[in-house]
Parts: structure tokens; C-alpha cells; sequence
């Protein structure tokens, strides 16, 4: 985005467990103060990528050079500098917040003069403080993905790698996180962030879709809902299962996908091939409820992107 | 109750149990590791017990006597000579177990039918072994008292002596003992579980994320098992001298420093079986696979000189039967440094090898 170096370049990474490929191939760069996206299905890569990235699984293709540093020669180099928040974050369930805090400030080196200012920070965007005192385990799966993303910014990395930090929270500490995530990008720290949730996904200032091990495609956000090729219908109708059989063959009709109770249907223009689809259904005895033009959504691009 | 449910739950239960391939090794080749030990390692019986024997007597009958005392196939003559003290001597250096004097006019008074009397040394501080080999020599002259004599009163009388722990109380043999068994159980299965627990609650990867090296994490999980194993000894120390009573006659800092070197074997164990480990389950049958052997072949129990040849030399290698022999010369004996400097040395050499060997494993596990 700037003639600045990249925080983060990788070049041709790839890793593969026995037979499978797990992560192929994959390029791009990330600028300092960025807050890049990683998304995909199950097996796609994501956990295999941000491992890489953090030094904890060695490539067998490739490099990654985090600040200049690479993870193949110096996997050690970049350790300071670098926050890593796996999926499944173990925290010390016997021991308190504080506790648990306390340990990673000291693991990190942070100095004791510094450790009240920026707990107090990570307690503001937490709400953690008042649990200083509970043990690990008996925080709520929301409490205690906060507690491990204090955990892991308390030494003030400049580089963020999260592997599906709001996976299974609530909404309300969904926004938490998403907060302190925000924060930390805005005084320049780097976010890698993989998510399964595409609503989240359009907050990121870049996304790569990967499947398979490779990147799909590399784009903001915005770019890539307008790559969709086609514009989106959203159609409640009665008997949706039944509407979306009758329209899959229908030579107008791009894509047309169930979306909980209602159909998402591409086509090449609303304005102009929308009614002909409505009267297909009507036609066929199926009330129509609603039919109105919705922007395309991260996940109609992905869709179509995955169907290849 | 619902017998079909109940069936399930077994069933269940043996599916899950059976899933690791090393569950099998503990449930089944455990006990056959304890049946081959018991069957063919370990007894109470005594036989060639090294004897050394002062013969003021030499003559014919006193030569029977010795006899008697060999063709037992309880007692072997590793010695002899005129001076009472070097049998003396031989008890100290642990040349023999037994010591057998045989007055001058031995022959005379077997005649006579006086009684002749025989003096029997015994190394107390084996007292398990000295009190079976005791209870033989009783048999054996008896038995040659009534092929010699014939009279009422009996024809031989044995006097015994027991050299260090004079009235051979077993709790002083065990109690010491019990120390090193105790130490060894802590240092090999907290180590143990504490990496492991790390392995399996998905901690040890964040370590290994941060600045942590590798090292510091062993020296981080080992130093406080160390310091409670030490502790340890120090509570056994005292509830031994102060409730059971058993003396200690040579030097706490020596005891001190050899559980030092005891512990560093317990937790390069507990360490190795970390590595093997990746549950805390599994962490937990693999220590006491591997705690019930070492225990039974340290001479704990069971006195090594009574184990096949083979098992003797197998034993070697067991860091516990150095230390027990530390542990027992230093309360019963009064042993010093230079008494025992092989056990010293063989303990430290098996504790740093047996600790090197499972931190480069480990090493190589996390990196």
C-alpha cells in the first residue's frame, strides 16, 4: 500500500503433511499497520500458514520474512516481536488472571514500571478487571479468548497472528476483541487474522481467500464483492428448496444458492433479469414474498470463487 | 438396572482404553514384568553368603563344622585367618556378611561334652540378609551338635554378634530405605506430568513462541522437584531419627549431597518419560512400569546378593541400589566418602547421563 518495506513478505511458502499439501505455493505481502484477513474453509491452510508465520512449524518450500527476519534461517530472530494466538489458546487454568498475565509479562521481559499502564489498557478493552482475581478455568469461552489476546499483546508485539480469535465467543465479547485488535492496528501493529466468520471478513483492509493450500484471490474487501461477476438477488420464497430446483437450470440464472430461508440468485442484472425469474416461480405456483437486489457479500464472492 | 446399557458402557469403555496401542503394554506386560522379577530376580533366601572364617581350633572337628557350614550351599568361605580382626575387617569393607570363630578348644569340649561354644559375626546393617543367614547357622549347628554330641545339653552353642545395628531391627534397614523409594517416586512423577500436562493443555507450544529457550524450560520444570525432593529427604530424615528412632551415625550434609545426586536420576527419568508421554495417563502407567522394577531390583526389598547372577549385573545400572547402599552406610554404618566412592560416583554418572540423554530428546522434541 506504501513504498514502505513490507512487514511481512511471503514468498512461495509451503508445507505438506505427508501426502497432503496443506499450504502450496502462496505469495503476498503485508504492509506494516495493516489488518489482513485470512479466510477459507476448514482445511484450507489458514492454522498451517499463521504456524509458519510464527516460527512454530518449519516450511519445507519457500520463506517468510517477517520485519526482514526469516522464519526459516532465524526462527528464534523474530520471537520478541511477533504475538501468536492459536486456536486453541492454553491458558493456565489453575492460575488467576493476574496470574496468567503476570507470567507472560515475565516470560516476555516486559519491565515492572511499564506493567500497570498497559494492563490497565488491555483491562479498558477486556473488561477483564474485575475478574483479576478468578481462576482461568472459570472464565466464560469469551473472557477467556480476551484473557489470552491480553496475554499475548502485554509485550507489545509488532506483529499480530490470530487463528480464529472470536471462534465459538459471544457476540458481545466478539466486539471486545474485535476492538483491541482494532486498537493495536491503529498505533501500527500488523494483523494476520484468520477467521471462518465472512461478516467479519469485511472488516479487514485486505482479505485472501485460500482453498486447498492456495490463494484463491488477494483483494479489499470492496474489490472483491464488485469482482463478482453478476449482481445478487435475494429471493424469500415459499418452498425455497423446491424455488431453488426450479431456477438451478434456468439459462439467466448464474449461480442461485440457499441461504438459510432465503435464495441468493445471481444473475447478470437485477433491473433486467430480475422479474423474468420472478414469474418463473410465480408460474409455478410458488408465492413470492420478497425479491430485492442485495450487494454482493463476501460470501457470494467466496461461493463463487470455491465453485472455480 | 439395564443390563444392555451397562454392556455398552464396557464396551465403550474397552474401545477407549484399547485405541492407544500403549495401553496394552501397560495392562498386560506390567504384571508379567513383575512375575518374571518375583519368579527368578528376587528372594529372601540367602545362598553362598560370603563368609570369613577365623579357625583358632584346626582340627578335625572344626574343619566338620566349616564343612557343615559350606555344604549348606548357604555359605561360602571368602577368607580366613588366625586374627579375629580381620574378620572384623572384612565385615567393615563388605568382603563378607558373616563371620565364624571357632575357639581354640573347640575340639576339646565338643569331646568332652561340655558345650563348646562358637561366635558368629553378623553385618547388622544388612539386617534382612543377617537375620536369615542367623536363622541357617542355627539349623547347621544344631544339626551338627546332635551328629557330634548326643548329650542333653546342647552340643554347640552359637553366640551372635551383630556388627552395626546391634539388635538387627529391621526398621532400621527399611526405614532409610524408604527415603530413596519416596525421593525417586516424586522427582519421576511430577517431572513427568508437569511437561506433560503443558504437552497436553497446549501450553508448551506458546512457551516455545516466546523467547523461552528450550533449556530454560528444563531447568524450569526439574529445579522444583528437585528442591521438593530434597525437602523430602530432610522430613524422612527427621521423622526416622525422631519417631522411629533409628540412628544416624554418619554425616547429614553427605546424606544431603547424595540425594542430590539420587534426584538428578529421578528426574532425567521423569524427563525421558515425558518425552514418551502424550497424555498425562499415559505419563502416569509409564512411571509406574517403570517404578515398580526399580524398586524391586534395588535391594530394597530384596537383598541383591540372593539375585542371579544376571540380575546383579542388570542392577548396576539402577541408581537406586547405589543410593539405598549410601543411604544404609551412612545411617547404620557411619560411612564416609571414601568407604563408599564408587556408589558416589556410579550415582552421579548414571543421574548426568540418564538427565543428558532425555534433555537432548527433549530438545529435539520442541525445536
Amino acid at each position: 500500500m506504501t513504498d514502505a518495506a513490507p512487514a511481512i513478505a511471503v514468498r512461495g511458502l509451503g508445507c505438506r503433511f505427508g501426502e497432503i499439501r496443506a499450504v502450496e505455493d502462496v505469495s503476498f505481502e503485508v504492509s506494516p499497520g495493516e489488518l489482513f484477513g485470512l479466510v477459507g474453509p476448514d482445511g484450507a491452510g489458514k492454522t498451517t500458514l499463521l504456524r509458519m508465520l510464527a516460527g512454530v512449524l518449519r516450511p519445507d518450500g519457500g520463506d517468510a520474512q517477517l520485519y526482514g527476519v526469516s522464519v526459516v534461517r532465524d526462527p528464534e530472530g523474530v520471537k520478541h516481536e511477533i504475538a501468536y494466538m492459536p486456536q486453541r489458546f492454553g491458558l493456565y487454568t489453575d492460575l488467576t488472571v493476574m496470574e496468567n498475565l503476570d507470567f507472560y509479562a515475565d516470560l516476555y521481559g516486559v519491565p515492572q514500571a511499564e506493567r500497570r499502564a498497559r494492563l490497565e489498557r488491555l483491562f479498558h478493552f477486556s473488561n477483564l478487571a474485575p475478574f483479576g482475581d478468578r481462576l482461568a478455568g472459570a472464565l466464560s469461552g469469551g473472557m477467556k479468548q480476551k484473557l489470552a489476546l491480553s496475554c499475548a499483546l502485554i509485550h507489545l508485539p509488532k506483529i499480530l497472528l490470530l487463528d480464529e480469535p472470536t471462534f465459538g465467543v459471544d457476540p458481545i465479547s466478539r466486539r471486545d476483541l474485535w476492538l483491541i485488535v482494532h486498537e493495536m492496528v491503529e498505533e501500527g501493529v500488523t494483523a494476520v487474522v484468520s477467521t471462518a466468520y465472512l461478516d467479519e471478513a469485511e472488516r479487514f483492509d485486505r482479505v485472501a481467500l485460500l482453498h486447498g493450500g492456495r490463494v484463491l484471490a488477494l483483494d479489499t474487501p470492496a474489490r472483491l464483492q464488485r469482482g463478482l461477476s453478476g449482481e445478487v438477488l435475494v429471493i424469500e420464497v415459499e418452498a425455497p428448496r423446491a424455488a431453488r430446483d426450479l431456477l438451478v437450470d434456468h439459462p439467466k440464472v448464474r449461480r442461485v444458492t440457499l441461504f438459510g430461508d432465503k435464495l441468493h440468485v445471481t444473475v447478470a442484472s437485477v433491473a433486467s433479469d430480475g422479474p423474468a425469474i420472478e414469474r418463473v416461480l410465480r408460474d409455478a405456483g410458488l408465492s413470492v414474498h420478497r425479491a430485492h437486489k442485495a450487494e454482493a457479500s463476501l460470501e457470494d464472492v467466496f461461493i463463487e470463487r470455491l465453485a472455480g | 438396572m439395564n443390563p444392555g446399557r451397562v454392556w455398552e458402557m464396557v464396551r465403550k469403555e474397552f474401545l477407549q482404553l484399547f485405541r492407544d496401542p500403549r495401553m496394552w503394554r501397560v495392562v498386560f506386560i506390567a504384571p508379567v514384568i513383575q512375575l518374571l522379577v518375583f519368579g527368578y530376580a528376587v528372594s529372601t533366601d540367602i545362598k553362598e553368603t560370603a563368609t570369613f572364617v577365623v579357625d583358632h581350633s584346626g582340627t578335625r572337628a572344626s574343619r566338620e563344622l566349616v564343612e557343615a557350614f559350606t555344604a549348606s550351599g548357604y555359605f561360602r568361605v571368602v577368607g580366613r585367618s588366625q586374627r579375629p580382626a580381620d574378620a572384623v575387617r572384612a565385615l567393615d569393607r563388605e568382603e563378607a556378611l558373616v563371620g565364624l570363630v571357632i575357639p581354640v578348644d573347640f575340639a576339646e569340649r565338643l569331646r568332652d561334652g561340655r558345650g563348646a561354644a562358637v561366635q558368629l559375626l553378623l553385618d547388622g546393617s544388612q539386617s534382612n540378609t543377617a537375620t536369615v543367614a542367623q536363622g541357617y547357622a542355627e539349623r547347621i549347628v544344631q544339626n551338627f551338635g546332635v551328629r557330634h554330641g548326643g548329650g542333653a545339653a546342647p552340643a554347640v552353642d552359637l553366640r551372635e554378634r551383630a556388627w552395626f545395628n546391634p539388635s538387627l531391627a529391621s526398621r532400621n534397614y527399611n526405614v532409610p530405605a524408604v527415603a530413596g523409594a519416596i525421593i525417586f517416586l516424586v522427582c519421576l512423577l511430577l517431572t513427568a506430568l508437569a511437561v506433560v500436562r503443558e504437552r497436553e493443555i497446549g501450553t508448551l507450544e506458546q512457551l516455545m513462541v516466546s523467547p523461552l529457550t528450550a533449556a530454560e524450560l528444563i531447568a524450569g520444570k526439574t529445579v522444583p522437584f528437585a528442591i521438593i525432593g530434597l525437602a523430602d529427604v530432610l522430613l524422612v530424615t527427621a521423622a526416622a531419627l525422631f519417631w522411629f528412632r533409628v540412628p544416624l551415625v554418619g554425616s547429614l550434609a553427605l546424606l544431603m549431597f547424595a540425594s542430590l545426586l539420587f534426584i538428578l536420576s529421578g528426574l532425567g527419568i521423569g524427563l525421558l518419560i515425558s518425552t514418551v508421554s502424550k497424555t498425562q495417563q499415559e505419563a502416569f502407567m509409564t512411571t509406574f512400569l517403570v517404578f515398580m522394577p526399580t524398586i524391586l531390583l534395588s535391594g530394597l526389598m530384596f537383598p541383591v546378593s540372593s539375585m542371579p547372577e544376571l540380575f546383579q549385573w542388570l542392577t548396576l545400572a539402577n541408581p537406586m541400589r547405589h543410593y539405598l547402599e549410601i543411604v544404609r552406610g551412612i545411617f547404620l554404618k557411619g560411612a564416609g566418602v571414601t568407604a563408599m566412592w564408587v556408589q558416589f560416583l556410579t550415582l552421579f554418572a548414571l543421574g548426568a547421563g540418564v538427565l543428558g540423554f532425555a534433555a537432548s530428546r527433549f530438545r529435539k522434541q520442541v525445536g
